[in-house]
Parts: structure tokens; sequence; C-alpha cells
């Protein structure tokens, strides 16, 4: 019950707080909502026994990624766009688009959720330590694609640094 | 115990709201903003399940989907910086070079 009651609070700040994301005017103060919606859905990890992803959620999204959010935008000088019209002209479409999207998710959800919401028992009991468990499947089972994303960060890092440098030569 | 179709009922819901954002905003500041609520309603299903399962399995797809949003912001956010100074703009559908 208790968990309900959390379940509820945190859907819906992530829920109101993505709206925001997507509906204010200014850039910072869509970045600002973004943190929350990212604190809130880091609270559902919590709620599912992902402390190690919690962790990771906070220091790498809120602490790393939204900063460099908060860098570019105000590196970017955004008092033109201020002014100008938010949504493109197309929005009516788009809108249409992403609700029926949504309508067919929820009609897909709507008839597999009873097989879904049986009590969540099956294989074995949970792993004690989330971060001892995921560690050892990083490190044992995963260990290749661990690789293959060092090397896709390393190539990420000197990609970003060629694109925002002043001139190719 | 809450079930597991809630969770991925909030995940399609937040994956709607950054579809929209995608959609209909001309800032390219916020459509990267909203690929990262995309990003988010992915990881919330994958961990969800995860938990239905009873293995670590999706919990790790969920790092590697935080690492691809890392190395997303750093590159597109590279790109805005470039475009904005070729173009002085952060407009969508003011960037089209490409159109005949």
């Amino acid at each position: 019950m208790l968990n309900l009651i959390a379940f509820g609070i945190l859907s819906a700040a992530a829920l109101v707080a993505g709206v925001m994301v997507i509906t204010r005017r200014n850039a910072i103060h869509s970045i600002i909502w973004l943190i929350v919606t990212l604190f809130a859905v880091g609270g559902i990890f919590l709620l599912q026994h992902a402390e190690f992803l919690f962790a990771v959620q906070i220091i790498l999204y809120v602490g790393g990624i939204m900063v460099l959010f908060l860098f570019v935008v105000m590196l970017v000088n955004l008092d033109v766009a201020l002014k100008q019209a938010q949504f493109s002209r197309q929005w009516q479409l788009g809108l249409f688009t992403a609700l029926l999207v949504f309508a067919q998710l929820g009609y897909v959800i709507y008839k597999i959720g009873a097989g879904l919401s049986l009590p969540a028992q099956p294989a074995g009991p949970e792993p004690a330590h989330n971060t001892q468990a995921i560690g050892q499947a990083l490190y044992q089972t995963y260990m290749l694609p661990v690789e293959i994303a060092s090397l896709l960060l390393l190539v990420a890092m000197v990609g970003a640094v060629i694109m925002a440098k002043r001139k190719f030569e | 115990m809450i079930p597991t179709s809630y969770y991925i009922l909030l995940g399609s819901g937040l994956f709607t709201i950054g579809v929209i954002g995608v959609l209909t905003r001309r800032n390219v500041l916020i459509i990267l903003m909203s690929i990262e609520l995309i990003l988010n309603a992915v990881n919330i299903n994958l961990v969800a399940l995860s938990q239905y399962f009873r293995s670590v399995d999706g919990q790790v797809f969920a790092i590697f989907v935080i690492t691809d949003a890392a190395a997303e912001a750093a590159v597109g956010l590279g790109l805005i910086i470039a475009l904005f100074r070729n173009k002085e703009t952060v407009n969508a559908d003011e960037i089209d070079l490409l159109k005949w």
C-alpha cells in the first residue's frame, strides 16, 4: 500500500514535469523540469530495488548530462528564439500521431497486462546485493559490450571536440 | 506489490510525452531533452521487466542506455554549437540547407 502511494506520487511527478519540459518557453526552465523528471524516475528505480541504477541516474544524468545541457544553453544565445513561435507549423499532426502511438501502446498493455500483473516471483529469489549482482553481470557476462561502450564514449568525446572546434584545418 | 503493467504504462506515457516534444517543438535543445525523456521511459521499462524476471540483465541494459545517452548528449550538443556558429539559429525548421 505504501509502495503504491509512493509510486503514484513519483509517477505523477515524472509525468507532470515531463509535460512542463516540452511546454516551457525558456530552455533553462525546461532543463530544471527535466531534472525533476530524472529525480522522479530515479525514485521509481529505488522503488524497484535497483539501487545501483538510482545512483547512476543521479550522478551521471543529473550531475553530468544535465550540467552539459546547462552549459550549452547558456553558451548559445537564445534571446531571439524566446520571442519566436515555440511550436512547429504541423504541431497538430505531430500531437495526433503521438497520441495515436500512445493509444496503441495502451491497448497492447491493457491486453497483456493481465499476464504481467501476476504476482511477480517466477525464477529464484531476489539477488541480495544489487550492486554486486550488476558488477558480476557487467564484468563476466557482458565483458565485450562494456568494452564496446567504452569505445563508443571515446569516439563521442573525440567527435564532440572536433564538432565544437572553431575551424577545420 | 505494484503490478508490472503500471510501470510499463508509466513508461509508455513518458515515451509519448517525449515523442510529442520531438514532433512539435522548434527549439533543437528541447528536442534533445525530449530524446532524454524517451530514453528514460525505456529505462523504466527495462528495470520493471528485470524486476519481473528476477534477473539483473535488464538493469545492465539500462546502464548501456545511459552510456548511449551520455554519448548522444555530447555529440548532439557539439553539433548544436557548430550549427549556432554557422546559422545563428536554434530552430529546427530554419535549418534547411539540404532542402531543394
